[in-house]
């Protein structure tokens, strides 16, 4: 048999199944690699002891699982990476949670994050940066760097993220591994903490598209505690782990592939375009005309959304507290020492945004254009069954290269954060490597409610192409 | 934005304490942002309804009953400061 960590999830589990292997030995020896590799890499904020699981059973029982440390595990710590919420314990399990238990996944320790998820390099983080596998002067990318780097690194097979711009697609483009976040509305945000509502949404990491499709078999659906939750069905996405793509019609956007797009990514995209072409596929040029807007739209929506969504951190009910004279004074001082530098700057930029007198025309200006990107989207949708695009204008980046410069920062989103604004599923997978050994990925983004398509063209990508099999030689 | 009085507004607004040092540097950095924001301002929005919500046009409810719930200790479990089954805080009323 080959060597455990060379093996998917799906291949695991039916190793514990066949008797091939014990599910006890399958933690250790994922727990036992952790312990060697993370002193480095630093994508884990913590390891359980023993797994966190119940007596559920699925195609998957027994496949060890990383969790975001924004996401709840009851009886847990959890503190999004922020000083704020440091010896903060989850008291209820989110229901992605509840729902891995219920399969009987291993959960095995939550990851690292830039805090609050606001990043893109997961070097905002309070517990020190995770570094990229590939790469450690690198950045692993972010929010959701810790889980990305895990995966990537095979510290465990799967890991949750979340993404509310990219941050589970740009992270797996810069790890190497397929990072998938649903629709708007697929999977239950309950016990994940909020960022942005209108944009949040939970997805998985793995190495592959059959794990992927088996992963989000689990996690998706309608959830009485999400209010957002959507009803419509999910079906059975393995069904979908099937190489006929023939006359799907792929749309591939100008406006993607213009200034900023280095010649690598560009390259290794195109040549994904034509493997897909190969296959039979219908590529049609298309235009997303108001994709230039997509940032700062994105920064004004998400930063409002987060400055109301983050007024709970008061140091009252929970939290860090600064002891001070007056009520006041314990709000501004304990959310003066807990939040970070990037997370001030959201708090900040999301209160100017709503604030009297600014209201219309940055809030409900950036609502409007919105309205305009989704309508791009619609019309796009209208002839194509799925648009590809790059996941990233460039590879990983260096430790400490945007960290100084914010809007430089928020750039590098500047191909993920459509989908999101439109609620659309988006995906990113592994399409090649530049000359420094570093993954390139390409996103996919499907219709609404359309994760299907997104998964057969990637499973048909990954049948005919190695890149998602290169391990990073750690 | 750049303007140090409308930061402390800000910075009151977001019941958010800074330094001298601090609100020099995040005017700084946000009228950076605002100048990349500010290209918003060439398009043309007129007859466009605001996007407050996506594929959901309708909330789905539930129906508001009260339920009980006894884990006290789960809700206080994690408060900075707390006293005889409450949440401490500093005096509020003079």
């Amino acid at each position: 048999m080959k060597d455990l960590f060379n093996l998917t999830g799906v291949e695991i589990a039916k190793a514990i199944k066949n008797g091939d292997l014990k599910e006890e030995a399958v933690y250790s020896s994922f727990k036992a690699r952790i312990d060697k590799i993370d002193s480095s890499l630093n994508s884990f904020v913590q390891t359980y002891e023993k797994p966190v699981k119940s007596e559920g059973e699925s195609r998957l029982s027994g496949v060890p699982i990383a969790v975001k440390d924004n996401i709840c595990v009851k009886g847990k710590a959890i503190t999004c990476s922020s000083k704020i919420l440091s010896s903060h314990i989850a008291v209820y399990d989110a229901t992605v949670v509840k729902k891995l238990k219920q399969a009987g996944l291993q959960i095995i320790g939550t990851t690292n994050m830039d805090e609050f998820a606001f990043g893109s390099s997961t070097e905002n983080s309070c517990y020190g940066a995770t570094k990229n596998p590939w790469d450690y002067t690198k950045v692993p990318g972010g929010s959701s760097g810790g889980s990305a780097a895990a995966v990537g690194a095979r510290l465990a097979p799967f890991a949750l993220g979340s993404d509310t711009g990219g941050s589970i697609r740009q992270p797996a483009c810069f790890c190497g591994v397929v990072g998938f976040k649903p629709t708007y509305g697929r999977v239950s945000r309950y016990g994940l903490v909020a960022f942005a509502s209108s944009l949040d949404q939970i997805g998985p990491i793995t190495t592959n598209f059959v794990d992927c499709a088996y992963l989000l078999n689990i996690i998706c659906g309608a959830d009485d505690f999400d209010s957002t939750s959507s009803r419509i069905s999910t079906g059975d996405f393995t069904k979908e782990l099937n190489d006929d793509i023939e006359n799907i019609k792929i749309g591939v956007p100008r406006q993607y592939f213009s200034e900023g797009l280095m010649l690598p990514v560009k390259e290794a995209v195109e040549e994904a375009i034509n493997t897909f072409r190969k296959k039979k596929a219908k590529i049609i040029e298309i235009d997303l005309p108001h994709t230039e807007y997509a940032v700062a739209v994105y920064y004004i929506i998400a930063s409002s959304e987060a400055s109301s969504n983050l007024q709970r951190f008061d140091g009252i009910k929970y939290g860090v507290r600064q002891n001070a004279a007056s009520l006041k004074e314990v709000y501004t001082h304990s959310r003066q020492q807990g939040f970070g530098e990037e997370a001030k700057r959201r708090i900040f930029l999301g209160t100017h945004s709503l604030s009297s007198g600014y209201y219309d025309a940055y809030y409900v200006k950036a609502l409007k254009v919105r309205r305009l990107i989704k309508q791009d989207f619609d019309k796009a949708f209208s002839e194509v069954d799925v648009i590809l695009t790059p996941t990233s204008p460039t590879p990983a980046f260096g430790m400490g290269a945007k960290s100084q410069d914010p809007l430089s920062m928020y750039l590098s989103d500047i191909y993920t954060i459509s989908a999101n604004l439109a609620g659309a599923p988006a995906v990113s997978f592994p399409c090649g490597f530049t000359k420094d050994n570093l993954p390139i990925g390409v996103q996919l983004i499907g219709k609404e409610f359309d994760e299907a398509t997104l998964i057969r063209l990637g499973f048909s990508y990954q049948n005919c192409t190695e890149f998602h099999k290169r391990i990073p030689n750690i | 934005m750049a303007e140090k009085k409308l930061i402390e507004y800000v910075a009151n607004l977001a019941r958010v304490n800074i330094t001298e040092k601090e609100a020099d540097a995040l005017g700084q950095q946000l009228e950076h942002i605002l100048e990349y924001i500010d290209k918003l301002k060439e398009v043309n929005v007129d007859g466009v309804e605001p996007m407050r919500g996506l594929h959901l046009e309708t909330n789905i409810f539930r129906q508001d009953e009260v339920v009980p719930f006894n884990n006290r200790e789960d809700i206080l479990i994690n408060a900075p400061s707390r006293e005889d089954g409450y949440f401490k805080i500093p005096q509020v009323i003079e």
